[in-house]
């Protein structure tokens, strides 16, 4: 792959990445927060295919492997979280969730 | 692409050394057991289940002493997991730590009304990812570590499932920890884009020196340095702490606190010294403004805290400061001194919150004011959880004292301006940690008790165990140099 190529690819993952930060930072429903955590991993993934088509390893496409199913288990282990606390409190909003201070 | 495929063709199935990968086995193998107890008997208390995990932990420990004896370094997956004394140190602090945290375990979870069995299947799984992240020496090692260590971490933190400061406490370590370990991800492709490569000492010859992009290495290293410094709860990424340490069953504030902070710092030693060693530049002003801004700030916010286990979370966040610090210069000594400093801040550490929950199973709470009048009734642990804060505070001649002394020498051998303000800023900071500290004492020696209520506390087996062992590592360590001999066999770092 030349660098004109990987320049577009690595441009398409920062726009992702930044997608994804300002999603965590700023949107408050929990399952929101989730979704934008997802679009940072994707970010990573398209970096790592690209980087390593571009140096021609093969440990590239092995980590983004790593990092998609790595995923799985973290969204499961989120999703679960959300759904303890919508039937606690009938709301995922992470404003309310809220209660010690100092 | 196809160039890509043709590698695949090469792969040749890699030798494997079983007894390398000793002190995980058998982690694996407690954690079955445990699961398989749990099944074949699943209802009501247990008393097995924290048995086989204190036997398995325990039994995890004779690979690492057998290896240790064997002496030569071991190199797995072409260098991407290397057992040498550095990880043989650092897996037998894990695994002490997680049978003390298992000690601590065993009333508190057999009394409350949640599940046994998942507890200490969590609890061992997230002690394999610890194992496997002092020997990671390759960036997916690394990075599966720290989800294997995290992601039980997260579940064990909002254990309470049916209380919403348990809710509160799982959901904000778990919001904050994936973010921080996904920034960490972004930091790695980057690194792996500069240099080609995924082992970390292939990272450090590609980038050392000025080689490639400098902005681009610069921001790789940020977000590692920045996914780590949540692990370890360095401000500004420490705000989940207090909440968490409040929020989580005390066993697991403790895990979270010692284990899991040592971790992290084990990680970032791994990165630092094989990564970024011709990178100086970048990383020793990084760790300079963390070290001194956790210190500080951590030390500000726990003087004005009124809850035991709070106050123990931002002292936490101190001593994180003080554990950076060396970093700042980042020498031979300076990775000794934090060695060092991990190993006595566990013991420390552990027995501080040991006391703590034994004092709680009276109190019912870990309200400063309900500590007061504590030597009345309860001579023993007063004494215990004193010596511990003190030691904490750095006083001479407990343990404390030797872990910051290491500190002073790693700064003052450096021998350079930042060096030398450091240590000016770690002094003051001790004095700062003695006051808080000092108050609790002060509670529990001087104050009227404050409901009358009299009745000795009842400390059971294993609590009384938890304290014992602790109390001698303490002491052993203020007045041997048994934790800087373990930080010298941990200052060389295979590759």
């Amino acid at each position: 792959m030349d660098d004109l190529m990987l320049n577009q690819f690595l441009l398409l993952s920062a726009i992702l990445f930044s997608t994804g930060v300002y999603g965590v930072l700023a949107k408050r429903n929990a399952v929101i927060v989730l979704m934008s955590i997802e679009l940072i991993l994707n970010a990573v993934n398209i970096n790592l295919v690209a980087f390593g088509a571009h140096n021609g390893t093969i440990a590239g496409s092995v980590f983004a492997l790593f990092v998609i199913a790595v995923a799985a288990a973290e969204v499961g282990v989120g999703l679960a979280m959300v759904l303890v606390i919508y039937r606690n409190r009938k709301s995922v909003d992470l404003d309310e969730v809220a209660q010690m201070k100092g | 692409m196809l160039a890509v495929l043709a590698q695949v063709s090469d792969f040749v199935a890699p030798n494997i050394d079983f007894h390398a990968f000793g002190p995980e086995l058998a982690l694996v193998g407690a954690l079955v057991a445990v699961l398989v107890v749990d099944v074949i008997k699943p209802d009501g208390n247990n008393p097995f289940l924290s048995s086989i995990a204190g036997l398995g932990v325990l039994g995890a420990l004779i690979p690492v002493i057998t290896l240790a004896t064997d002496g030569a370094d071991r190199f797995l997956f072409d260098g991407a997991y290397v057992v040498d004394n550095f990880s043989l140190v650092l897996k037998a602090l894990f695994l002490v730590s997680g049978y003390v945290v298992i000690l601590m375990s065993t009333n508190y979870i057999a009394e409350g009304d949640y599940a046994e069995g998942e507890y200490y299947i969590l609890l061992l799984s997230s002690l394999i990812g610890m194992t496997l992240m002092a020997s990671a020496r390759d960036l997916i090692t690394v990075f599966i570590a720290l989800e294997l260590l995290s992601i039980p971490a997260y579940m064990l933190a909002g254990w309470r499932k049916r209380d919403l400061i348990g809710n509160e406490a799982g959901v904000k370590y778990y919001l904050m920890g994936v973010f921080a370990s996904a920034v960490l991800l972004y930091g790695m492709s980057l690194l792996f884009g500069v240099a080609g490569d995924t082992r970390l000492t292939e990272i450090g010859q590609a980038i050392a020196g000025g080689a490639g992009e400098t902005a681009l290495i610069t921001l790789a290293i940020v977000f590692v340095v920045v996914g780590f410094a949540f692990k370890v709860s360095a401000v500004p990424f420490h705000t989940w702490a207090p909440d968490v340490y409040e929020g989580a069953p005390t066993p697991i504030t403790a895990f979270l606190a010692v284990a899991s902070k040592a971790a992290g710092f084990v990680a970032l030693l791994q990165v630092i010294y094989l990564a970024f060693p011709g990178r100086d530049d970048v990383i020793q002003p990084l760790m300079w403004v963390l070290a001194a801004a956790t210190m500080t700030i951590g030390n500000l916010i726990a003087l004005r805290q009124t809850n035991v286990v709070r106050l123990l979370a931002y002292s936490g966040v101190a001593q994180a400061g003080f554990i950076l610090a060396p970093l700042s210069v980042a020498s031979e000594l300076s990775l000794q001194a934090v060695i060092t400093y991990l190993v006595i801040y566990a013991a420390m550490n552990l027995g501080a919150f040991a006391a703590v929950i034994g004092i709680a199973r009276k109190t019912r709470s870990a309200e400063i004011t309900s500590f007061g009048g504590l030597f009345e009734y309860a001579p023993g642990l007063t004494v215990i959880l004193s010596l511990f804060l003190f030691s904490l505070a750095g006083i001479p001649p407990l343990g404390g004292w030797l872990a910051k002394f290491v500190v002073f020498r790693a700064l003052a051998d450096a021998n350079t301006a930042s060096g030398y303000v450091m240590g000016a800023i770690v002094a003051v900071n001790s004095v700062i940690a003695l006051y808080y500290y000092a108050n609790v004492a002060r509670e529990m020696w001087m104050k009227p008790v404050p409901d009358g209520d009299r009745s000795p506390v009842v400390v059971p087996f294993s609590i009384g165990a938890a304290l014992a062992l602790t109390v001698v590592a303490t002491m052993a360590f203020g007045v041997s140099n048994l934790a800087t001999r373990l930080g010298d066999q941990a200052t060389f770092l295979a590759f």
